[in-house]
């Protein structure tokens, strides 16, 4: 996105709501009013101040009205985008825009879903498409595992490798207190583990959990003001390429290669100084095509790249610190909850699993089938 | 009052009906649009002519999902058919785990039920 200025909005606040399995009762516009108010009290800011309401959750269509309406703020500026699990990254540009040109001081991007109590099938209906419905496809898994077909054709990546990816994820959560999954992990169970549509199992495939959180983001002067230190938006980036995935160009290239591009060039950075990656792994492929996408290691290397523990606790490479959607909490469009951890590691807030010295992060979230992406890249007051 | 026309799913579903899969093709852009709309993708324009495939085609993808409850896995495959345009679509008549990426294939009608219209299907290409 053109236009956004490096370093031009902060994120003051970040917090999950409940999550997990949530109380009985609990609907999404709850679980986000949860996520504003906790985020609101991390950046001790009151929620009256928030004046930029942005929202996205397939369990209420009108979920910026209700949102607003139950705050009780009438909002100076509104954007309920929705467009997968990557929508929270995409409200990160636009929230940073709005803040640029003043239409709003203080914005709350929020996310809620009750989809493991109220049912994945309810939580997100399917849509009919003539074209592809037929065959029945078991989306999204099916349509992730026609990409890792495609990326074990062409490059020879393996289903050992794909589980690694899982390994490393769980270690990872074993660090986190709020993590779904509290047992450790072995390449072997990942294969063993009950096939749900080829080459993946159930352990390739992120959880089915309910939550929801927020963030809060301000100017970067009204962001020194406040009670913890502001980590700067460095870069943003976004790219839509398809919505199905029979329409998807090319299965083993994703538009993270067109979105980090745009937020490295707005950041001034390289993958060589990211410290810290929170990258959307809805699947194990998505792990591997994105740090190939977003210059981590070359084209069709993804898999080798990540065997023996590059990306896991200790690493060369620290990714998806939180236990990712594979191990800690996935309640359908997970996004909200990349830029929640990337904040956490860089204002050092992490404990067992904290990243030494972390001052830059990337926090990428995926939609769709592949469809929509979109790169944060964030920073500590040292990086601006 | 105007003249209603035709949606590009009913003059679709009208081919597969007849026994042929259809795709609609674009002259500003010189290629296939699959699949059928109103506006071409490629070229912005609103002029596609409806052409017959050939049938034949070459797997681009694959995976077999296994049903939660019942039922024996299914193929789900992307197929790249000859005139250049892709597909979601299955191949019968083979262990649904041996299809392959690269295997060539040959179009045919799954016939309509009470609530199904035909649609297309694909079996592996002898030799």
């Amino acid at each position: 996105m053109s236009g956004l200025k490096r370093g031009g909005a902060a994120v003051v606040g970040a917090a999950e709501s409940d999550i997990g399995v949530v109380a009985e009762g609990y609907n999404v516009i709850d679980l986000m009013a949860q996520g504003i108010a906790r985020a609101a009290e991390d950046a001790g800011i009151k929620l009256r101040d928030i004046d930029g309401i942005f929202c996205a959750t397939t369990q209420s269509r009108t979920s910026g009205l209700n949102l607003s309406e139950y705050l009780g703020i009438s909002p100076k500026y509104i954007d309920s985008t929705i467009i997968g699990g990557s929508s929270f990254m995409f409200h990160v540009g636009h929230a940073m825009a709005a803040l640029q040109l003043g239409l709003c001081n203080v914005a709350a991007i929020a996310y809620g879903s009750t989809q493991r109590s109220f049912g994945r099938q309810n939580a997100s209906v399917r849509e009919v498409n003539p074209y592809e419905t037929p065959y029945r496809p078991f989306l999204p898994s099916s349509a992730y595992a026609l990409a890792a077909s495609r990326h074990m054709h062409q490059y020879g990546t393996t289903r050992e490798q794909m589980a690694a990816v899982a390994v490393a994820a769980r270690q990872w959560a074993l660090m986190n207190p709020v993590a779904w999954e509290k047992k450790p992990l072995t390449i072997e169970e990942v294969l063993n583990a009950r096939m749900i549509s080829y080459p993946f199992t159930v352990r390739d495939i992120c959880l089915v959990t309910d939550g929801g959180g927020a963030i809060i983001m301000t100017t970067p002067e009204r962001a020194k003001s406040l009670k913890k230190p502001p980590i700067y938006v460095l870069g943003q980036g976004e790219y839509i390429s398809h919505a199905n995935i029979s329409s998807m160009p090319d299965l083993t290239v994703t538009g993270a290669l067109q979105s980090g591009k745009q937020a490295y060039a707005m950041a001034g950075l390289s993958a060589r100084s990211i410290d810290v990656l929170e990258l959307y792994d809805a699947f194990t492929i998505n792990t591997i095509l994105f740090l190939e996408d977003l210059g981590f290691c070359p084209k069709g290397e993804g898999g080798r790249f990540v065997e023996g523990g590059t990306i896991a606790p200790g690493g060369k490479l620290p990714v998806n610190t939180n236990g990712g959607g594979l191990s800690y909490c996935h309640p359908g469009m997970y996004g909200l909850f990349l830029l929640i951890e990337a904040v956490r590691q860089l204002r050092g807030e992490c404990g067992e699993r904290q990243v030494e010295d972390a001052e830059t992060a990337i926090a990428h979230g995926n939609g769709g089938v592949l469809s929509s992406q979109s790169t944060v890249i964030l920073g500590t007051a040292a990086t601006v | 009052m105007p003249e209603t026309p035709q949606s590009p799913l009913a003059i679709y579903q009208s081919h597969l009906d007849k026994g042929e899969l259809a795709y609609q093709w674009s002259p500003e852009a010189g290629r296939a649009v699959f699949y059928p709309r109103v506006v071409c993708p490629y070229s912005g324009g609103t002029n596609l002519e409806w052409r017959i495939a050939s049938g034949l085609g070459t797997v681009y993808a694959t995976t077999v999902t296994h049903p939660f409850q019942s039922g024996d896995p299914y193929n789900i495959v992307l197929i790249d058919c000859d005139e250049g345009f892709r597909m979601m679509s299955r191949v019968e008549e083979i262990d649904p785990m041996a299809v392959e990426i690269g295997m060539r294939v040959k179009f045919r009608i799954h016939p309509a039920t009470d609530k199904q219209p035909a649609y297309p299907v694909f079996t592996p290409v002898e030799g």
